[in-house]
């Protein structure tokens, strides 16, 4: 009998990085029902075809160009197809969610080598590439209509960080009266992004992913403080009401997805927990820098990808506390 | 059309403005160099493989425009045409280095050494080496994961999955002795190529005594001294149960070869002396045909492993160039 | 509950298989290999030849040095040779040969079952009597136990922890002594504390052993300046550093030992040496140690006299399982697998772990996608990734700068890695790079400063 030689240890905790992707795919589930209710068929064509053209691009790149096994079964591709979709628009022309996915894949991730390669997150590279790429079908959203909706030909809205941006440019505090209810905005029921709408199904998949110790606190926490404290600071001297300001900074538009599931994306993200509040510090005030005063009235994608290209200095300079060490 | 024209004129200037700037800085900040470092790196090969003992080809070609003589310096990859070639620029003789080659001292081919254990960490001879012996009983030979193979960057030498060892293309070998560097059994040797490259090497360099050394591999030498009895030319030493043949002596009689009872001694790139014991002579079987010492469970082993460069292929490129 | 403050990982303790199973001793074997170098430090002398009868409890082998330990006959008879032989790993190894015969031991050790409590010796003499008995740590490391009683000049100890926690999963050696043989412990505590001169010790126990807790608490009720402390579960809690923290909340300074934050710290096998070597005049000459797995026919405890071949142990547990693929000395986070099980039961040796075919290969490691849960797992606060990649690109200075010597080699990196990735592997093969160039500088410093007083 050969006996097996091997360093210690010789046991494993058992974690994979299938159970990790697979466990950010559950947690996002509430966010793809309540989608489903809000914006009908439109929503689940454009989450099948974003993860189908995800997962086969990622497999033809491995196949023919990097000559390697595929990797498609740690389902990372598959989350990286669902997270952007989540960021799109439910009624995008079908070939420009496939195009966004090959940006994504192709560009986002395989060009560095594939899984935990890339500095960016590869969702939010073919997400802003499309934002800028088309930008006018980017930007329109269609109402929340329910599942009677039918795919392309859905009314428009605007989005409430759309009105807060003319409330800020104008100063005129009356505009905030336009915006949906704050509930509405918490449970889902207003334009936007498919996954993004509702707060409280991310919140809900934040809680599981808790439970799992697929992340840490620290990345979403930090940046969700940020924002509300600048948020309050902001209205503050603004003059405009607090409350409303700051419920729709946190509920509307890409936050809560970002700072949940994109600013948190193992690869991209650092190393250290001192780090990671640096980091979600860092994209809390770029996001509402932009808000307040940049161009878009949304910058989570902006803030995250900033960020990402800070990841590596951050990993480099700032090291865990060690054991034993001595404060100076 | 004038914001063609304006746009044109302005990025015009821009550039021009940068670009005298740039010769400004160029020529104040200007770094006085011997030409001739560029010519002699000019002709170097520019591998940066550190086998001249330098740290790469630049810093040979400085320490070459700084040496007042030749000797001792020599460029293993580009060999004796080099370094002519660097006389002529500096205007010294080069002293003439003779050609080496990288030489495998093992021959425990899977057959001949039986596996005691299999390795179940990563695949690295270093790391292996640190925890155990190894796979086999042998404490000295080589360990068969390829550490020298990662370490050359000349394509030069390569497993065999047949005899789970590495061989030595000498055609590609620059004897720069990366492989004898990663080595952390010693087992590689840079020796002298010889005449039509044809050497006698003791395959071997287990020092354990001769009854556990045959025990754990029967291509082992078992310091008999019988070679060193034949031989004419007191070219063979015996020391620690190992026989080593000095190159600068052996007249390739091949008389020990003949008298080696466990056949560790080799004629390299020399026809092959029938004897009853006529065991799998690595270097001279073909890549394929080496069916004969095939033991299936060393390639099955050998592929269903994770290597070193699975887990790091950067990092073993960037160790190399170092 | 306490634990300590920095990682840690919670591996399935696997403990059921041999918990509560009565201490058995192994028959004598009829030949004993001996191995010289059972501890940390220089090797043992041997001090007897070919030809010599020899006596239960007589000195064959003396130390080497301060930091060494004497090495006791465990057997009588008469001396075969003295001779390398190879230990479990393939590697050389100096050992003595006896040939069994009798089982005789010296007249001066009390072999009786009786609990003595009275200790009339003074401090010195005590760890006199520790040193001469061979004792070292048997919680694994084996560090000669006398060198840590005598504190260097300038540092004082407070506390003695009692390292109960037996946190490598599957073994309960420790946890099986602390229920048969508490009281003795708890004398030992006592030696110590006299030996030291100090009045406080903590015996850190982990909470999945409420009996030994119960216990051992109850039994330090007669010894005062005792106290149980229960521990949280977490993995490595018996690690030196890492059980310090749990038990005084103090954090030892990279590079340091115990005694700069005022703390000893004593294995409960240990212990009850101690114990036995001072009140009985028995040095070390036999320890407890767990067989175990999953598919073991007769897991359990066993007490062992060292150079019994470990086959005879094995053979008692019934026998090498078939579908075995790992023998492992010791637990599965820090044991080393085995190459063969002809090396003899030694100091060291504090279990035998067979595992399972299908659990000893390794998944095939994946890329890293920089999740970071390495970091989080690492007890001493180090970055596991960073470490394996540097040493793999062979960069041993940046190494050194990112504290690799720190590395207490838990495994926690490797046992968390969802990508399955060699960490420790690499780590490991650094940290020996590391601290040879560490030790090349030292020893040209020192020349350096030998030659500057030369001159002078």
């Amino acid at each position: 009998m050969k006996l097996i030689v091997a360093p210690a240890p010789h046991a494993h905790s058992g974690d994979s990085v299938r159970k990790n992707m697979l466990n950010v795919i559950i947690a996002l589930m509430p966010a793809f029902i309540v989608a489903m209710i809000a914006f009908g068929w439109g929503a689940v064509i454009t989450t099948a075809v974003s993860v189908c053209s995800c997962v086969l691009f990622e497999w033809l790149i491995c196949k023919f160009l990097m000559k390697e096994r595929s990797h498609v079964g740690d389902l990372s591709a598959v989350l990286t197809g669902l997270l952007l979709a989540f960021n799109l628009p439910c009624n995008l022309p079908l070939w420009i969610v496939v195009l966004g996915a090959l940006v994504a894949i192709g560009v986002g991730k395989m060009s560095f080598g594939g899984l935990g390669q890339n500095p960016f997150n590869p969702a939010l590279v073919g997400r802003v590439f499309l934002l800028i790429s088309f930008p006018v079908q980017m930007t329109t959203w269609p109402r929340p209509l329910g599942f009677s909706g039918s795919y392309l030909d859905a009314e428009t809205a605007a989005t409430p960080l759309y009105t807060l941006k003319n409330a800020i440019k104008a100063g005129d505090s009356s505009i905030l009266d336009e915006l949906p209810t704050l509930w509405d905005s918490f449970s889902g029921m207003i334009g936007g992004s498919l996954g993004e709408v509702s707060a409280i199904a991310l919140l809900i998949g934040f809680v599981y992913l808790l439970c799992t110790k697929t992340i840490t606190w620290h990345i979403p926490v930090s940046i969700i403080l940020t924002v509300s404290l600048f948020a309050v600071v902001f209205a503050a001297i603004a003059g405009l009401p607090v409350c409303t300001f700051l419920g729709t900074t946190l509920c509307a538009g890409g936050l809560m997805l970002g700072a949940i599931y994109m600013a948190t994306d193992y690869v991209t993200s650092p190393m250290t927990h001192c780090g990671q509040i640096v980091y979600g510090i860092g994209i809390g005030l770029i996001v509402m820098i932009i808000r307040c005063w940049g161009a878009y009235p949304e910058g989570m994608s902006f803030a995250i990808l900033i960020m990402n290209a800070v990841t590596p200095l951050l990993n480099m300079y700032i090291h865990p506390k060690r054991f034993g060490e001595k404060k100076k | 059309m004038k914001i063609i024209l304006i746009s044109l004129l302005v990025l015009g200037l821009t550039g021009l403005l940068a670009a005298v700037l740039l010769y400004l800085v160029a020529q104040k900040f200007k770094v006085e160099e011997d030409p001739r470092i560029d010519e002699v790196q000019e002709v170097l090969p520019g591998a940066n493989c550190g086998g001249c003992g330098f740290a790469g080809c630049r810093a040979m070609a400085e320490a070459c425009v700084k040496a007042t003589s030749l000797d001792g310096l020599s460029c293993p990859v580009g060999g004796n045409a080099t370094m002519t070639k660097v006389g002529e620029i500096l205007g010294m003789a080069a002293a003439a280095a003779e050609p080496k080659v990288a030489v495998v001292r093992c021959n425990g081919t899977c057959e001949a050494r039986p596996k005691t254990s299999v390795f179940g960490g990563t695949r690295s001879c270093a790391i292996m080496s640190s925890m155990y012996i190894g796979e086999t009983n042998c404490g000295f030979g080589c360990l068969g994961c390829g550490d020298c193979v990662a370490a050359c960057q000349f394509g030069a030498i390569k497993m065999n999955p047949a005899t789970g060892l590495p061989e030595v293309d000498e055609e590609k070998c620059t004897a720069c002795g990366a492989c004898a560097k990663a080595c952390p059994k010693n087992v590689i040797e840079i020796r002298k190529k010889g005449d039509d490259a044809m050497r006698l090497v003791v395959l071997c360099v287990n020092k354990d005594k001769g009854a556990a050394a045959r025990k754990a591999c029967q291509n082992a030498c078992i310091g008999c001294g019988k070679c060193q009895t034949v031989c004419g030319s007191e070219a063979i030493t015996v020391a620690g149960n190992l026989a080593y043949i000095d190159a600068d002596k052996c007249t390739l009689c091949r008389e020990c070869e003949k008298a080696c009872p466990t056949g560790a001694i080799h004629g390299m790139n020399m026809p092959i002396i029938e004897k009853a014991k006529a065991a799998a002579v690595v270097e001279d079987a073909p890549a394929e045909g080496g069916k004969k010492g095939f033991d299936p469970r060393c390639a099955a082993i050998i592929k269903s492993l994770p290597t070193p460069k699975a887990a790091y292929p950067n990092m073993l490129k960037m160790a190399q160039k170092k | 509950m306490n634990t300590f403050r920095i990682g840690g990982v919670h591996p399935h303790d696997n403990k059921e298989f041999s918990a509560h199973k009565q201490i058995a001793a192994v028959p004598l074997p009829q030949k004993a290999i001996i191995p010289l170098v059972q501890h940390i430090g220089a090797p043992a002398k041997a001090v007897v030849a070919k030809g010599d009868k020899v006596l239960v409890g007589q000195v064959i082998a003396e130390a080497g040095g301060f930091v060494s330990a004497p090495v006791h006959s465990p057997v009588s008879g008469t001396v075969a040779k003295v001779d390398a032989t190879t230990d479990a790993w393939g590697l050389p190894m100096p050992a003595i040969f006896i040939d069994v015969e009798g089982d005789e031991w010296l007249p001066e050790i009390d072999r009786t079952a009786d609990i003595k409590t009275e200790c009339t010796l003074e401090p010195k003499k005590i760890i006199n009597k520790i040193q001469a008995a061979g004792i070292v740590g048997l919680g694994g490391a084996c560090f000669p136990t006398h060198v840590k009683l005598l504190p260097p000049p300038g540092k004082v100890a407070e506390v003695l922890i009692v390292n109960g926690v037996e946190c490598e999963p599957y073994l309960t050696c420790d946890h099986q002594l602390m229920l048969e043989r508490g009281e003795q412990i708890m004398l030992g505590i006592d030696l110590v504390l006299k030996a030291l001169g100090i009045k406080r010790a903590i015996i850190g126990i982990e909470k999945n052993k409420p009996d030994a807790i119960a216990h051992m608490a109850e039994l330090a009720k007669k010894h005062p300046g005792v106290e149980v402390k229960p521990l949280a579960l977490k993995y490595p809690q018996g690690g030196e550093k890492q059980l310090i923290d749990a038990c005084i909340g103090r954090q030892v300074p990279s590079g340091c030992l115990p005694i700069e934050v005022g703390a000893v710290v004593d294995n409960v096998a240990t212990l009850y040496a101690i114990y036995e070597a001072v009140m009985k005049n028995k040095p070390l000459i036999s320890r407890v140690m767990t067989v175990t797995g999953k598919s073991v026919k007769n897991p359990g405890n066993y007490e062992v006299r060292f150079g019994t071949p470990l086959a005879q142990v094995i053979e008692l547990a019934g026998g090498i399982p078939e579908d075995t693929g790992k023998i492992i000395g010791g637990g599965p986070m820090m044991g080393r697998a085995m190459q063969n099980v002809d090396m003899p039961c030694n100091k060291r040796v504090s279990g035998l772990l067979f595992m399972k075919k299908d659990e000893s290969v390794r998944v095939e490691p994946e890329n890293c996608i920089r999740c970071g849960k390495c970091v989080d797992a690492c007890p001493m606060g180090l970055e596991p990734y960073m470490l394996a990649k540097l040493s793999a690109a062979q960069n041993w200075d940046k190494m050194e700068q990112l504290n690799v010597m720190d590395c207490i080699d838990c495994g926690c990196c490797l046992f968390t890695c969802p990508s399955h990735r060699p960490l420790l592997d690499y780590i490991r093969y650094g940290k020996g790079k590391v601290g040879g160039n560490i030790r090349a500088r030292q020893m040209a410093a020192q020349a350096a400063k030998a030659a500057a007083e030369a001159k002078k």
